[in-house]
């Protein structure tokens, strides 16, 4: 090991290159194998983590996101049918062939409980489907050749040439069909990219809302946030250590607890109009509906992120020179234009990365739409969570994850861009 | 209230009350009702609003029953028993691994920090609808999936960002030569890294592992996915309470995890100012 200490040497490299250390290895060999240990040192201190982040965190993000191109489920239950849908032309039902390939697919999935799976992925892309396929493995011990003809027989669908289409276009192992679901495309009969049914088309119209009203909710908590921080960073410190446990207290709080709080001030019988009702603002019968829509979601939301917003316009406040304004204003600008042209313009490092920090973190908001938002006041992610659990169309749940994800993540870019993840304070 | 100088126009005074009138406002929103619900938790009522007792401040209006339906719940003392037993093993593997990784990443020949940095933060910067969905995805197929290693895995991941934060934060202002002078006088890493290291950043440390405690102990979307009914914690069951019937036991809870908020809070505000003596910082 190099214990020497190197001091800056005028003379540059010709006398540092003379230079051995006590057992006589060049000390520019020594030193970068020194370095080379602090590195694997430094680099061994963090690998536990970066290995534990990456098994339970980071794998299950790719697998999700895998998850959305997936299609396993119809080449693994008609195995047959994909295969001799290979040198079919599109343009007429297929033949014989066709017809007992898939029939035996059907019976054998029948036997080990199989085409379910593939029943259910069809479906997702035309709703007959699933009874069609099921219907017909019902009845699929029957089956005998000609298996056009039994087939046929037990459902005229099989005669359908769309139907035949929609399988050989989902015969591969990976599809696009999730993510044009997410945006609100689909495949034709023909096979061509259209806008889904005007009926079908929510999650175009989900995004758009999520973003405007991830907006919204960022423009008020800048309206809201700028004066309390502006107040926070001016009073003697004496007075705002006691003021900023008023922000830091909601801040720590239970989400859970705070989305509670909502539902018991706003509700049709909480306190807020009770308290309208008692002071004659309101008849009894006049109550106004506050929560479980829009305004739900907005006003808990707000309040919710609201301390998101505080922090980091506080702490860029905190830092600006008073004397700046006193320079303005000795200069004969009036208060409104001394704070305008020079204090706000200062503040807008905070109000970047406060507004980025609040947006991201609404877009991705799930708890308090779920329970305050009614019909109106849902996010992307309470659909996301919907066919997680209940509509189990998990490649759809994925796919709309996946572009919430990549979203977030550009934002992020743009927050690390400003900010700094080094710079990131936390109460 | 403010002195004004003596040129301060009318205009100007007016404003001045003006704008502390709206920051008052904004206060009581953030504050006020985070405040209603104790004495509403109280209530000897099953409403969710103050009765004519309880503002004539009739005792017999006030009870604790909703408190004693808490602790007489076996369901609520399962949730709270699983709460603390999966915050504190996820706060102790988070508090650990997040420690070592800080260390590494501040010492001064850290290879690609930025982008391992980025790496080890994702956890909180990924929206926790998608971390829970892709959670429970993965977990199912190697069987973690109500399991309580599966949640603790899963809140171990969601807390580490915090104890790396916090923990670079204090190294921050860290003198390096000390850990020179320790070796200089024979101390192996192992005495530096106990005796010399860890007092310093304990201030850090220990609010790092605050905050993954109480990420856990929060935590709701992950545990929605990922847990079984033996898993259950208080926000799922504070969820569930509140999405099927609520009953006023939740105000009773909600109270009580107010009161754990602000023994956090405090601890906190301790430890900073511990840790900005200790650097020779002036109080703020």
């Amino acid at each position: 090991m190099a214990q020497a200490d190197i001091t800056q040497s005028g003379d540059g490299d010709t006398r540092l290159d003379k230079l051995t250390t006590a057992d006589g290895t060049p000390l520019k060999a020594s030193i970068r194998r020194a370095m080379r240990r602090n590195k694997l040192i430094a680099f061994g201190l963090a690998a536990p983590l970066l290995f534990f982040i990456f098994f339970s965190f980071l794998m299950p993000i790719f697998d999700m996101a895998s998850r959305s191109v997936e299609n396993h489920q119809i080449p693994e239950a008609l195995p047959r049918t994909v295969a001799a849908l290979e040198t079919w032309d599109g343009e007429s039902v297929p033949g014989e062939a066709a017809f007992e390939a898939l029939a035996l697919d059907i019976q054998e999935g029948q036997r080990s409980r199989t085409i379910g799976q593939a029943a259910t992925r069809l479906n997702y892309q035309d709703a007959g489907m699933r009874s069609l396929i099921m219907g017909t493995a019902r009845r699929s011990d029957q089956l005998e050749p000609p298996y056009k003809e039994a087939l046929i027989e037990i459902n005229d669908d099989w005669g359908d040439l769309d139907v035949w289409r929609l399988i050989e276009r989902e015969s591969g192992y990976y599809t696009t069909s999730y993510y044009l679901n997410a945006i609100d495309l689909t495949y034709s009969d023909t096979g061509e990219i259209v806008a889904q049914p005007e009926y079908r088309q929510i999650y175009v119209m989900l995004f758009i809302r999520t973003l405007w009203m991830s907006a919204l909710i960022t423009g008020l908590a800048l309206l809201l946030g700028f004066p309390v921080a502006h107040l926070l960073a001016t009073l003697p410190a004496r007075h705002a250590n006691l003021l900023m446990i008023l922000v830091l207290l909601p801040f720590w709080t239970s989400l859970l607890v705070r989305t509670t709080t909502w539902i018991v001030v706003l509700q049709t019988e909480g306190v807020l109009n009770d308290m309208m009702v008692w002071l004659g603002i309101l008849s009894d019968e006049g109550r106004l509906q506050m929560i479980y829509n829009q305004t739900g979601t907005i006003v808990a939301m707000t309040q919710i992120l609201l301390p998101f917003m505080i922090l980091p316009l506080y702490s860029v406040m905190k830092g600006i020179s008073p004397s700046y304004m006193r320079a303005a204003k000795s200069l004969g600008a009036r208060p409104p234009v001394a704070f305008w042209r020079v204090y706000v313009p200062q503040t807008i490092p905070g109000m970047g990365a406060g507004g980025i920090l609040v947006f991201i973190l609404a877009i991705g908001y799930y708890i308090t739409p779920a329970l305050v938002g009614g019909q109106s006041g849902q996010l992307i992610s309470n659909y996301i969570a919907y066919h997680m659990q209940q509509s189990l169309n998990w490649g759809l749940a994925a796919a709309i994850g996946t572009i919430l994800l990549f979203g977030v993540l550009l934002l992020y870019a743009g927050y690390n861009r400003i900010v700094g993840i080094d710079n990131m304070k936390l109460g | 209230m403010a002195k004004f100088a003596p040129y301060v126009g009318r205009l100007e005074r007016t404003w001045h009350y003006t704008y502390l009138t709206i920051c008052g406002l904004v206060f009581l929103y953030l504050i006020l009702p985070i405040i209603m619900i104790v004495p509403l938790s109280f209530n000897a009522e099953p409403y969710f609003t103050f009765t004519e007792g309880m503002l004539d401040l009739d005792p017999e209006a006030y009870s604790t029953r909703w408190y004693q339906d808490f602790f007489t719940s076996e369901s609520w003392l399962h949730s709270i028993k699983n709460s603390f037993l999966i915050a504190i093993a996820a706060t102790f593997i988070a508090t650990a691994l997040g420690t070592l990784a800080a260390l590494g990443l501040s010492r001064p020949h850290m290879p690609a920090r930025e982008a391992i940095m980025s790496i080890l933060i994702s956890p909180m910067i990924v929206p926790l609808i998608i971390s829970g969905a892709a959670m429970f995805f993965f977990y199912s197929q190697i069987n973690l999936a109500q399991t309580h290693l599966g949640v603790i895995l899963a809140h171990a991941a969601l807390g580490t960002p915090f104890v790396v934060i916090t923990v670079t934060a204090t190294l921050v202002g860290f003198d390096r030569s000390l850990i020179r002078a320790a070796n200089n006088l024979g101390a192996n890493e192992r005495i530096v890294f106990f005796r010399i290291i860890l007092p310093l950043i304990a201030p850090g440390v220990i609010s790092g592992a605050l905050f993954a405690f109480i990420t856990s102990f929060d935590e709701v979307v992950i545990v929605l996915f990922l847990a079984g009914y033996e898993q259950r914690t208080i926000p799922l069951e504070m969820w569930s309470g509140i999405r099927e019937q609520i009953s006023p036991t939740i105000l009773a809870v909600a109270t009580m995890l107010v009161t754990l908020s602000v023994i956090l809070l405090a601890t906190l505000e301790i430890l900073r100012r511990r840790s900005e003596a200790q650097r020779g910082m002036a109080p703020s």
